[in-house]
Order: structure tokens, then C-alpha cells, then sequence
């Protein structure tokens, strides 16, 4: 199914919800006591884009054959997936304070069992482009035509499992699947270039047979247009290298890697909350 | 005696017996299933003629997937294809898969209870000359302690081929495994085979022990008992072709009937089938045992029968086991 055109007023409605989003992320990391603040933050846009204008999905019917497959390969980003999924009615956003709790459905790492809605069982990192391609592989064989979408991070570049994952979506020319890396610069130990460097990575995927596309992943407009852009290629699997702010929205959360895998203090959260607030302002009154 | 209701091979005690391969069965029972259910699917890495999966390449190539050497990737793309509503065998060496690829087996696949069925080749020492490294004897530790992994070791050809077929009628992950090296047929076409239910090949009217044994070892077994008989000791054995869930109530029948207990296997006796007959009476019918397996220690190269006698896995070790555990 093709994308829409992104009209200026829904591009607006969009970048709200982003923010709202991120809100929920601070209030659920919050209460959980424990979880990544970083990533959630940066993805936000594109987890927004992608559920309320890209996907083809029904929140009321998570397992409706012919949906669009999204899967989160770097899985303890997921506060904002949960959020975003909340969002879109696929659950009450009352559901969101129980994440990381006892009898909660919205493990630390989401679990597919747990929650209609997951494509995948993620967390330990590597692995989600190759469940993608086994998705992505059954479309072919069953001659459906939904999209599949992957999303990862830039430090799980470093698995080698990612890149037996590359070499094959290559091989089989895979242009069913777009994976999408978040390319934030941060990991646990520090930058990703000093613990260990990526950089060539646009050219490692060309040499592995993909098409690359590159965007400003916090730029809602730059995204919708690579997606549609990656789905009109054929013989290639296309990958979106999207640059985003870790902890974007968060001033003292921005850029910062000790921020990857810790939540906000009481203090830190309230003062998180009011710079979205402000951010909230400053784009509904844009004009 | 051979148990007369299972139509074993009566020339099993000849010294020229009829041998083929457990990988053998599995492959042809690959091409069956593959006209059968249009859902089967079949991947390797890098190992399509040793892991039998050729026959199914050749025959369904739409349906075959080359990865490459790469087990990771192997079993997660599995994973994909199961929750996809496809049922994939994905075929590689024990040692590699579930060895190596064990993370993304239990994640993607155990964790997912994706409907993958795993074979894993080359098991045991019976690998034989490729040496320690080619030779998987933790498979069935690390297997039976991932939650709702079904586990089978096929004792022969037909059963392999038979296990084959019936793992596609269980939703969800299937560890097979299997033996590189002709072994002897022990069954035949016409043995039921039943997941559930544990087997007695060799039954007698008052046993001193009962020899659970399982994979290609059920033939040592059956020679060690016939040996025994002739010295005056009856025996029970036991083919444990399901290990995992385990048939616990014919476990402790039979470990009632002769009290002593002797377990058989071609892998480590720590977290194998012993270790599971062990937990099961524990609980229920603390009993004496023996493990006969390889004791926490790495095989090497050699030929199999070299390696058995030399690991003290053969016949004349199985008998020792049963003369000792009777003295506890």
C-alpha cells in the first residue's frame, strides 16, 4: 500500500503527538523505577510517523493477516512502542504504568506472547532483521503483499549477527523490507565511535547489495518521504539511515550516553515534562 | 527377549546387521512432508547434503533457503517464517545449532514458541574422526532446559524418519537429533511409534535392572541384556526416544519393576537423558543408578566403536554398570 502525501495540518497533528509520546515515555520510565530514557526519546517521530500515517494496521485487530509487520530489533527501546501503541488504541494509556511490573503485558523487553500487537520477542540485539527476513520471505511465498519494517539500533551494528542478517536480505533482494537504524551515536559504554566504528556504515550497506537512503529521523517529513522512496525500489532491500537526537525534547537528556539506560528521578522527570510542555506550545502556535 | 509386539528387527542380534543412517530417515521423511503440507520449509547453513536436506532442495527449491554459514541468522529467520504461519526445519550440526545459535533459539524460537523444528546433526562421539569440536554432546542439556522444547533422539532410521513426520503435528519448537555414521536398524516400518508413551525393547520376567538408553546407544543396550541374560541376569531396556516432555509414569513402572536403574547415551551424563530419568525419580522412586555417557570429558577423533571402548560406552561398560548398580 502506498503512503499518503503528508499534508502540512496532519505533519503538525504528527510532531504533537510526538511529543505527547514522549511524555508518556518520561511518566511510564517514571514509575517503572528502571528502563532507557535516550532512545525512546529520539525514536519518538518515527514510531509516530509510522503507526499514524505509514503503517497499514488496525489497532482492534493486531493480528489482521494482511498488516504491515513492524519489528523492533533493539527491543529496550520499547516504552516508546508501548506509548505510541496506546496512542493508537491498541490498549488503555492507564496500562502504561505497569511497564516492567509483576502480571504486567508490557515486559521490560517486549515479549511477543505478552501483547497483541508485537511482531517479535526482542531485547537481546542482532536479531530483529533476521526475524524481518523470515517475515518478509513468507509475504514472497504467500504472494501478500504487506510491507515489512525493521526497525535497529546503530550499536547493534556491532553484532555479527546483524550482518549475516544484511548479507542475506541482499542475496535474496528482499525489496519487501526496509530496515530502518537509529543512527543516535550512543551506546551503554559511551559513542558508538569510540567503542567501536561504524562509520563507513552507508557505505557497508551499499557494499552488501541495499539501497541507502539517509534522514534527519527527527524530522517527520524527511521520513515519510524516505519510506515512500524506499517502497518504490525494486531488486534491493533499502535501508534508512535515520540521524536522531538521543533524548531529544530533554535538554540535559540530549547527545548525553549516561542517559541510554537510566529513568528519571522524580526531580528530572517533572523538569522533563515541562520542556515538552514548552515544545508542545512552541508547535501548536507555529504557524 | 525382544519384545514380540513391535515388530522389531528379529536379526538384531546377527553379527551382519543391517545398518542406515538416522539422518537418512529424516531426509526422506523432508521430501513427504514436503508434498504433503505446502507450509514446510527448509533451511541450512552450508550444510545441505551432510544434514540430508538435499532431497528437499532439489525437489522444492521455492521452499529452500541457503543462509550461508550462519546459524544465527538461520534460526531467527526461522522464526520469522514460523510466526508467518510456515513450519521450518532449519538443518546444521548439533554442535552449531542448538550450540553456537542457543541465544537465538531460545529467544526467537523457545521464547516465541515459534513452530520451528530444529535438527541438529553430528551428535554424539559417534561423529567419529572430524574430532571433539564436530562432535555434539550438550545438545540435549542445552534443549530440554528451554521451556516447551519438545526433544526427540530417533534410535534408528525408521524411527528418525517417523519422529520426522510427527514433529510437524506439534505446535511448536521440535529439537531432533541426529547421528552421522550408519547405525543398526533396531525397528522396522511397521514399529508404532508413539511420543508419548516410552517403549520396552527387551523385557523378561523378573529383571534385576532397568537400562533406559536412547538414540543409537538402544542397540548396546539390547546387546549388553542379551549378554546379561546368558549370565544369568534379566533385564528391562527401555527405548527413550521422547526426552522432553518426559512419559514420567513409565519411567517409575519401570524402575519399580527391577529397582536399579542404568541410563545409556551418546552425550554428556550431565543435563542429559540420565540427569532427566534421575530428576523424575528423585521425586517419585528414589532409586540406584549408573550413567553410562561421557563423563565430563570431551571426545576426540577416532572411529566410533574406538571411541565407545575408550570412553567406556560400549557393551562391555553398559554390562559393568548393571552388575554394579545390582550390588548397591
Amino acid at each position: 500500500m502506498d503512503t499518503p502525501l503528508l499534508l502540512d495540518d496532519k505533519l503538525k497533528e504528527l510532531e504533537l503527538k510526538a511529543v505527547e509520546a514522549r511524555k508518556l515515555v518520561i511518566e511510564m520510565l517514571l514509575e517503572a523505577g528502571s528502563g532507557h530514557s535516550a532512545g525512546p526519546l529520539g525514536m519518538a517521530d518515527i514510531f509516530v510517523a509510522l503507526y499514524f500515517h505509514i503503517l497499514n494496521h488496525d489497532p482492534k485487530k493486531p493480528d489482521l493477516r494482511d498488516r504491515d509487520r513492524l519489528i523492533l530489533s533493539n527491543g529496550h527501546i520499547c516504552p516508546i512502542r508501548y506509548a505510541v501503541m496506546a496512542m493508537s488504541g491498541y490498549f488503555e494509556k492507564e496500562e502504561l504504568k505497569t511497564l516492567r511490573k509483576i502480571n504486567s503485558r508490557l515486559q521490560g523487553h517486549p515479549h511477543r506472547n505478552s501483547l497483541p500487537g508485537l511482531e517479535t520477542t526482542s531485547g537481546p540485539l542482532g536479531e530483529g532483521l533476521s526475524q524481518g527476513i523470515g517475515i518478509a520471505l513468507s509475504a514472497k511465498l504467500d504472494k501478500k503483499k504487506y510491507h515489512t519494517f525493521v526497525i535497529a539500533s546503530d550499536g547493534e551494528q556491532e553484532e555479527g549477527n546483524t550482518w549475516e542478517a544484511v548479507m542475506f536480505a541482499g542475496k535474496a533482494k528482499l525489496n519487501n523490507l526496509t530496515l530502518i537504524i537509529d543512527r543516535n551515536n550512543i551506546q551503554i559504554d559511551g559513542f558508538t565511535e569510540n567503542v567501536m566504528p561504524l562509520e563507513p556504515l552507508k557505505d557497508k550497506y551499499i557494499a552488501f547489495n541495499w539501497e541507502v537512503l539517509e534522514v534527519n529521523g527527527n524530522n517527520i517529513r524527511e521520513f515519510v518521504d524516505a519510506v515512500s522512496k524506499a517502497k518504490s525500489i525494486f531488486e534491493k532491500p533499502t535501508v534508512i539511515i535515520a540521524h536522531t537526537i538521543p533524548g531529544f525534547g530533554v535538554s540535559f537528556m540530549e547527545k548525553d550516553f549516561t542517559w541510554h539506560g537510566k529513568p528519571p528521578n522524580d526531580s528530572q522527570a517533572k523538569k522533563a515534562l515541562e520542556e515538552l510542555r514548552t515544545l508542545q506550545g512552541r508547535i501548536q502556535n507555529e504557524g | 527377549m525382544l519384545n514380540p509386539k513391535l515388530f522389531l528387527n528379529q536379526a538384531i542380534f546377527e553379527t551382519k546387521i543391517d545398518e542406515k543412517a538416522t539422518r537418512d530417515g529424516f531426509g526422506d521423511a523432508l521430501i513427504s512432508l514436503g508434498e504433503k503440507n505446502k507450509d514446510v520449509v527448509v533451511l541450512t547453513a552450508d550444510l545441505s547434503e551432510s544434514t540430508r536436506a538435499e532431497g528437499f532442495a532439489k525437489k522444492f527449491p521455492e521452499r529452500f533457503f541457503e543462509v550461508g554459514v550462519a546459524e544465527q541468522n538461520m534460526a531467527a529467520i526461522a522464526a520469522g517464517l514460523a510466526i508467518s504461519g510456515k513450519i521450518p526445519f532449519i538443518c546444521s550440526y548439533a554442535v552449531f545449532s542448538p550450540g553456537k545459535n542457543l541465544e537465538t533459539i531460545r529467544t526467537t524460537i523457545a521464547y516465541n514458541n515459534a513452530n520451528v523444528k530444529i535438527a541438529g546433526h553430528h551428535s554424539g562421539i559417534a561423529t567419529g574422526a572430524d574430532g571433539a569440536t564436530h562432535q555434539a554432546t550438550e545438545d540435549i542439556a542445552i534443549t530440554r532446559s528451554l521451556p516447551g522444547v519438545t526433544v526427540f533422539v530417533p534410535c534408528d532410521f525408521w524411527e528418525a524418519k517417523k519422529i520426522t513426520l510427527e514433529s510437524v503435528n506439534i505446535k511448536g519448537p521440535v529439537y531432533l537429533r541426529f547421528t552421522r555414521d550408519k547405525t543398526p536398524v533396531i525397528t522396522s516400518e511397521k514399529t508404532p511409534f508413539n511420543q508419548r508413551a516410552i517403549e520396552s525393547f527387551w523385557i523378561s520376567e523378573n529383571p534385576k535392572a532397568t537400562i533406559f538408553a536412547t538414540g543409537y546407544m538402544l542397540y548396546y543396550a539390547l546387546l549388553s541384556a542379551k549378554a546379561l541374560e546368558q549370565k544369568g541376569i534379566d533385564t528391562i531396556v527401555a527405548n527413550l526416544a521422547t526426552i522432553k516432555p518426559a512419559d514420567e509414569k513409565t519411567i517409575v513402572d519401570l524402575a519399580r519393576q527391577s529397582g536399579r536403574v542404568v541410563t545409556v547415551e551418546d552425550h554428556q551424563v550431565m543435563g542429559g537423558m540420565g540427569s532427566m530419568i534421575a530428576e523424575v525419580l528423585a521425586k517419585n522412586l528414589p532409586t540406584p543408578m549408573e550413567f553410562v555417557g561421557l563423563q565430563d570429558t570431551f571426545g576426540e577423533s577416532g572411529k566410533p566403536v574406538e571411541l565407545l571402548r575408550k570412553y567406556k560406552m560400549d557393551e562391555t561398560a553398559i554390562i559393568e554398570a548393571v552388575e554394579k548398580v545390582i550390588t548397591r
